[in-house]
């Protein structure tokens, strides 16, 4: 039983993971019909901004308490600049070329851990966190560590707050109207293009956020960490539904419960082979995700 | 052979360094021209500081360009999804490693001599294309992508996690040497590899030319184009974009036999989604869907992988100060950075750049 809650919490936590990168990913690809393949760039941007700033660089930032928050927030407000930075110099000039703009991105994504590796090294760094994040506590007789809750809690803050963005505010309706059909909202005079500019941001700020608790969750940074976490963000965007945020939630989970089941239920190592059956599974069943959207 | 070695090596020093630029004097015979210097480089001595390490006919210069041959081909094969069938495949990497890994495997755990191994490779890398393409392209668009990426990275991971200590996990696995025909074997026999090399360039093109001009490659125009016309016009697009998957699937792992035999062993590297994206990089950078294009990318995109390599390490760079060497100690920066101008600035890649420097 422990083992089970255990691997259930784990799980979720890894879900947590993939949903904060995998929510930008999907808005974009909904709104843009671009695959950011430079979003795992941005996640280890935020990764290593975040533990830039707990290192001691920045003043009042530290690795526990509250200069731990402060370094998290550097991280995600750099991820969210270097996000927005992207859009404005890559992916506007290239407006109505969706393929060269994924082209676009598949060049930042090779260049970006590249550089991190250039200027802190190819190897992982141990990532500092608050004392009271590295222990554990009990749930059903099973000792769970309690950085997969703030994982969890995390995520579950972005996905309300996406939900009410998405559906109480303007920009949220124009997004949404965006995505369902792009050519209708630009017909109706509204300017989509400042909404994919918004889009990237919160994707980059979801994305960093998902590398600074990334950090914590492997306990170290390295350049490759976003590129492998995409991989999976890609599976879980397209087993919920492109565009979709609640899919790409629901698709999340799945992916973190059967990695971590498999994974421990077989060899280790088959629970990512797992992660790929379901997703070729899922596509011949139903080709259109979980959602039934396709864009 | 000695007595043409001096009109060949005259060929060799017009055409090695820069093909593009001598198309127009050389006319329409410009390519055969080019492979007669190709074929002639290893009995040349010439150096060409900066662009290689020693001379042509060295083995280490040999090897290089014999690497840029196969990556150029590959870039090639590659090409006939992406710009000629329009599809964006980013499982190509497993093709090509499934055709290395089955040739070892063949060798050294069946005890196959080479030949048998190799065709028995390339059967399994178009038995592999077959079942995993029949499957991807039930999707279309960006989900397909998806599936073939997918499947790919699940091959990347089985390489990787080693089953059974049959892949070697990330040592990967040496090719047995004493299996191997003598005039494969050993450093003296680099030239032999480079013509190989070269042989499979050579193929390549034939076999994609070829396909092109086919009635199937008219098809795959358009569905390129347009796949809803081509359905309207009574044709089942599914099977004729399995044609494509599988021919490409079958020169991926020609080249990765041939890979296997110019680095002597298998490496998981070639497994990783790094590998196909570093295959897009090359076609576009230079030019999707034009004839040599694919060609030009790979040669250009696999040498300078490596000589930026031994500049990063070279003492010009060391001295530099942070700003400067930190990023170019870093070949695949420039080479995403390189790849980013391109696909900004020059949108059809190089080989489109003489016609955009005429005006046209």
């Amino acid at each position: 039983m422990s083992t089970v809650v255990l691997l259930a919490v784990t799980g979720l936590g890894l879900g947590a993971l993939y949903f904060l990168v995998a929510a930008g990913l999907s808005l974009i690809f909904g709104l843009m019909d671009v695959l950011n393949f430079a979003h795992g760039g941005l996640l280890s941007i935020g990764g290593y901004a975040t533990w830039w700033a707990a290192d001691g660089h920045l003043p009042g930032a530290g690795g526990g308490g509250p200069g731990f928050v402060l370094a998290v927030c550097f991280g995600t407000v750099v991820g969210t600049a270097a996000a927005m930075v992207l859009e404005l110099a890559l992916i506007r000039p290239l407006y109505g070329r969706p393929r060269e703009q994924v082209l676009a991105t598949v060049g930042v994504g090779l260049a970006v851990p590249a550089l991190l590796s250039a200027i802190w090294g190819p190897d992982a760094r141990p990532f500092p966190g608050p004392a009271a994040l590295s222990g554990t506590f009990g749930l059903l007789g099973a000792h769970i560590p309690v950085n997969r809750l703030v994982l969890i809690g995390a995520a579950a803050a972005v996905l309300v707050a996406l939900r009410l963005f998405l559906g109480g505010t303007r920009h949220g309706l124009v997004v949404r109207a965006g995505v369902e059909d792009r050519s209708m909202v630009t017909a109706l005079g509204i300017n989509v293009r400042r909404a994919f500019t918004l889009v990237f941001a919160i994707g980059g700020a979801a994305a960093a956020l998902g590398g600074a608790l990334g950090g914590l969750y492997y306990g170290s940074v390295d350049p490759g960490q976003g590129t492998s976490l995409l991989i999976f963000a890609f599976v879980v965007v397209v087993m919920g539904g492109m565009g979709s945020v609640a899919g790409a939630a629901l698709a999340a989970v799945v992916v973190g419960l059967v990695q971590q089941f498999a994974n421990y239920y077989t060899a280790s190592g088959l629970g990512d082979l797992a992660v790929v059956v379901l997703l070729a599974a899922l596509l011949l069943l139903k080709p259109r995700g979980i959602t039934g959207r396709l864009a | 052979m000695t007595t043409a070695t001096p009109a060949r090596e005259a060929a060799a020093t017009g055409e090695v360094p820069g093909p593009a630029g001598s198309l127009r004097r050389y006319g329409r015979w410009w390519p055969a021209a080019a492979l007669a210097a190709l074929l002639a480089a290893p009995y040349s001595s010439l150096p060409l500081p900066g662009l290689l390490d020693g001379p042509i006919g060295s083995a280490g210069s040999l090897q290089l360009l014999a690497l840029c041959l196969v990556f150029g081909a590959l870039a090639t094969g590659y090409d006939l999804l992406l710009g000629r069938t329009g599809l964006l495949s980013f499982g190509h990497a497993l093709y090509f490693a499934a055709g290395s890994y089955a040739t070892e495997l063949l060798m050294a755990e069946a005890g196959l001599p080479f030949a048998a191994a190799a065709a028995l490779g390339l059967c399994c890398g178009v038995a592999l294309s077959a079942a995993l393409g029949s499957v991807a392209l039930r999707v279309g668009g960006i989900a397909f992508s998806m599936v073939t990426l997918a499947f790919a990275q699940a091959g990347s991971i089985l390489v990787e996690r080693d089953p059974g200590g049959v892949t070697g996990g990330e040592e990967g696995r040496a090719i047995p040497a004493d299996r191997l025909p003598s005039s494969l074997a050993g450093i003296g026999n680099t030239a032999n590899l480079y013509w190989i090399a070269l042989a499979y360039l050579v193929l390549t093109l034939a076999v994609v030319h070829w396909a092109v001009r086919s009635p199937t490659g008219r098809v795959w125009e358009g569905i390129k184009e347009n796949e809803r016309r081509v359905e309207v016009l009574g044709l089942r697009p599914y099977g004729f974009k399995l044609v494509a998957f599988m021919l490409a699937g079958a020169l991926a792992a020609v080249g990765g036999v041939v890979h296997l035999l110019l680095t002597g062993g298998a490496t998981p590297q070639t497994t990783t989604s790094d590998f196909t994206l570093s295959l897009l990089v090359m076609v576009v950078l230079g030019g999707s869907g034009s004839r040599w294009g694919p060609l030009i990318g790979g040669v250009l995109y696999t040498w300078a992988d490596h000589r930026l390599g031994d500049l990063a390490g070279s003492g010009a760079v060391s001295d530099l100060p942070s700003v400067l060497r930190v990023p170019l100690s870093q070949p695949l920066f420039l080479l995403g950075a390189l790849f980013v101008a391109t696909v900004v600035a020059l949108p059809g890649g190089l080989t489109r750049l003489p016609a955009r420097l005429r005006g046209r």
